[in-house]
C-alpha cells in the first residue's frame, strides 16, 4: 500500500497532477454545488466546451491560453445571460441559450483547429485530459483559484444561498442576482479552467456534477452539501489520479469513473438514512 | 392598528402589461400603515402581479408606484415556488435572508438567540436543524414568515398563504397573522378562499384585472361585486356576523341572512 502511494511521487510532473486533481476536484464540488442546485448542470458541460473555443483562439494567436479562455468563459456567461434574459426572459429558455453559445464557441474551436493545424499538439489535451506536462505553474495556479474561490463563497455565502434558493426573493431582498451569477460565473470559469488540462474538456462536466450530487445524499443542510461537495471532489481526484497512473488509463476517465462508484454508494448509504430523517410531520 | 394611518405604498393609476395585454388596469390602491387586507379574486384576475407590483417586482407600464422612503418589504412566496428538494434547514431558511459579517457567514450567539426567539414565537421552536420538507404545511408557511419578519419589515405581503393547507392549519395561521397584525404589522395577502380566510379580514380588495371593490367584508363580499368580479352569480349569507359566500342556483343573486349560531374564528 505504501508502495502504491509513494512509488508515483518520484515523478515531478505526477506530484504536479496529484495537487492539481485533488485541488481542482474539491474546487469543482464546491462550485458545482450552486450549479447543480440552480438546475444548470448543463452549464458546466457547455462552459467547457465554449471555452475550448477560447483556447484555440488563444493559441493560434499566441496569446496566454488561461487569460484568453477564461475571458472567453466569461464572455460566454455574459451572453448566455443576457440571451436568456431577454425579451423579459420570454423569448428563449435559459439551457436553449446554453445550447445555442456554446456549441458555437466549441465549433470555433474546431474551426480554429482545422485551420491552423499547428495548434493542434495543444489541443489534444485540452480535449482529453492529460497529466504529462503539468507543472508547477499549474500547481500555483490552482492554488491561486482555490484561495479566490474560497474567500469569495465566504464573503458571499449568504447572497449565494438566498440566490440559488430562491432567487426573486433575494431579489427584492436586495441580494441583485445579476452580481450573484457574475460571481458564479467568474468562479465557475475558474474552476473549469484549472481543472481543464487533467480532465478534458469532455468530462469537466462530470466533475462539476457528481460531487454535489453524491453529497446531497448525504445531508439536508446546504453548508454540509457544500463541505461534503468539496471532501468527495478532493479525494475522488487524488484516487482517480493515482490510480490512473497505476492503471495507465486517461486521468479524467479514471475520476470520473471513482466520482460515479462514490455517488452510487452515497445513493445506497445516504438515501436510505436521509429518508428516515426527513420523513414529514403529520 | 395603528392610530396614525402613514402610507406605505400607494399605487396611482397603474396598469401592467407582462407581454400578453394588461394583467392590471388603471389601479388606484393605497396600503396604510397598520392595514390587515386580503386581495380576492379568480384565477388569472391578476393577485399575484398587484403582489409584485406592491413589491416592485414588476413595474408599470403606465401609472404611479409611491413607496415611503426606507420602506423594509417582506415577502412570503407562494410554497408552490418553493423548491422542496433543495438541501436546506429551517435555520438556513431564516439566516440566509440577513446580512452576514464579513467573511463570516455562519451565525454568532446573538443571532442565534435571535433567530430561535422568533422561531419559538411562530411556534416553531426546537425545529433549526431540520431540513423544509420535513415540515408540515403550517410549519413550512410559518417559516417563509418567518424568514420575511427577520428583516423588520415595514409591509408583510403573503401569497396566497392558506393554499393547500387544511383547516386547522388555516386557523392556525389566521390567528397567528392577527396576533401580528396586532402586534402592529402592516399585511396585505391574496386568497382565493372567500369563506376560509377572506371573511375573517378586516379588509378586502376584490380585483379582476382591476380594482372592483375595497373596503370591509361587509362591503365587498356583496353579490354585485362578486358576481362583478367573478362573473358569476353568488348568494351572500349572514352567519352570526360572519359573511358566507356561496354559489346562486339558476342565476338568483339576492343575499340573504339568518341567525344561525355559528361562530366566526379568525383574524377580526
Amino acid at each position: 500500500m505504501i508502495e502504491f502511494l509513494v512509488e508515483p511521487l518520484r515523478y515531478e510532473f505526477v506530484r504536479h497532477a496529484l495537487v492539481v486533481c485533488t485541488v481542482g476536484g474539491a474546487l469543482c464540488g464546491l462550485v458545482g454545488t450552486y450549479v447543480t442546485l440552480r438546475g444548470l448542470s448543463y452549464l458546466g458541460h457547455g462552459l467547457s466546451h465554449a471555452i475550448f473555443g477560447g483556447a484555440a483562439l488563444s493559441a493560434a494567436a499566441g496569446v496566454n491560453v488561461f487569460v484568453g479562455s477564461w475571458l472567453w468563459g466569461l464572455g460566454s456567461g455574459v451572453a448566455i445571460s443576457r440571451l436568456a434574459r431577454s425579451r423579459g426572459g420570454r423569448a428563449l429558455r435559459a439551457d436553449a441559450a446554453i445550447g445555442v453559445i456554446t456549441t458555437a464557441g466549441f465549433a470555433f474551436g474546431v474551426f480554429l483547429l482545422g485551420r491552423y493545424g499547428t495548434v493542434k499538439r495543444s489541443l489534444d489535451a485540452t480535449i482529453f485530459g492529460s497529466v504529462l506536462g503539468v507543472t508547477a505553474t499549474d500547481q500555483l495556479l490552482v492554488a491561486a483559484v482555490a484561495v479566490g474561490t474560497v474567500v469569495s463563497i465566504l464573503a458571499w455565502y449568504r447572497p449565494l444561498l438566498f440566490a440559488t434558493f430562491d432567487p426573486e426573493v433575494a431579489d427584492v431582498s436586495g441580494v441583485p442576482a445579476g452580481r450573484t451569477d457574475a460571481v458564479l460565473m467568474v468562479l465557475l470559469c475558474g474552476v473549469i479552467l484549472t481543472s481543464m488540462r487533467v480532465m478534458g474538456v469532455t468530462l469537466i462536466a462530470a466533475t462539476i456534477v457528481i460531487p454535489s450530487a453524491a453529497a446531497r445524499f448525504l445531508t439536508d443542510s446546504f453548508a454540509k452539501v457544500l463541505v461534503w461537495s468539496a471532501v468527495i471532489g478532493g479525494f475522488t481526484g487524488l484516487a482517480g489520479m493515482y490510480l490512473s497512473y497505476h492503471l495507465d488509463v486517461a486521468s479524467g476517465a479514471t475520476i470520473v469513473l471513482v466520482q460515479f462508484t462514490v455517488f452510487v454508494i452515497s445513493f445506497a448509504l445516504g438515501g436510505r438514512t436521509r429518508r428516515t430523517r426527513t420523513e414529514p410531520v403529520s | 392598528m395603528n392610530q396614525t394611518p402613514d402610507r406605505l405604498v400607494e399605487l396611482q393609476g397603474v396598469t401592467c402589461d407582462l407581454g400578453h395585454g394588461p394583467v392590471l388596469t388603471d389601479i388606484d390602491l393605497t396600503v396604510e400603515r397598520g392595514t390587515f387586507a386580503g386581495v380576492v379574486g379568480p384565477s388569472g384576475s391578476g393577485k399575484t402581479t398587484l403582489l409584485r407590483t406592491l413589491l416592485g417586482t414588476v413595474d408599470p407600464t403606465k401609472g404611479e408606484v409611491l413607496r415611503r422612503e426606507g420602506l423594509r418589504i417582506g415577502y412570503v412566496p407562494q410554497t408552490e415556488t418553493i423548491d422542496w428538494s433543495f438541501p436546506v434547514t429551517v435555520g438556513e431558511v431564516l439566516t440566509m435572508a440577513r446580512p452576514a459579517r464579513r467573511f463570516r457567514p455562519w451565525t454568532d450567539t446573538i443571532e442565534r438567540a435571535t433567530v430561535s426567539d422568533l422561531l419559538d414565537r411562530l411556534g416553531l421552536g426546537g425545529l433549526q436543524r431540520r431540513h423544509i420538507r420535513a415540515l408540515s404545511g403550517g410549519q413550512q408557511q410559518r417559516v417563509f414568515l418567518a424568514r420575511a419578519m427577520l428583516g423588520s419589515p415595514d409591509l408583510l405581503l403573503l401569497d396566497e398563504p392558506m393554499s393547500g393547507v387544511d383547516v386547522g392549519t388555516r386557523h392556525e395561521l389566521l390567528h397567528l397573522l392577527a396576533d401580528l397584525h396586532a402586534e402592529g404589522n402592516t399585511i396585505v395577502l391574496t386568497t382565493h378562499d372567500l369563506n376560509g380566510v377572506a371573511t375573517h379580514l378586516p379588509r378586502l380588495v376584490a380585483l379582476n384585472r382591476t380594482v372592483v371593490a375595497a373596503g370591509p367584508p361587509a362591503e365587498v363580499l356583496v353579490p354585485e361585486a362578486l358576481e362583478q368580479t367573478y362573473g358569476a352569480p353568488f348568494e351572500v349569507l349572514v352567519h352570526a356576523g360572519l359573511r358566507l359566500v356561496v354559489d346562486a342556483p339558476h342565476g338568483h343573486t339576492h343575499g340573504h341572512s339568518h341567525a344561525a349560531t355559528h361562530e366566526g374564528q379568525g383574524a377580526t
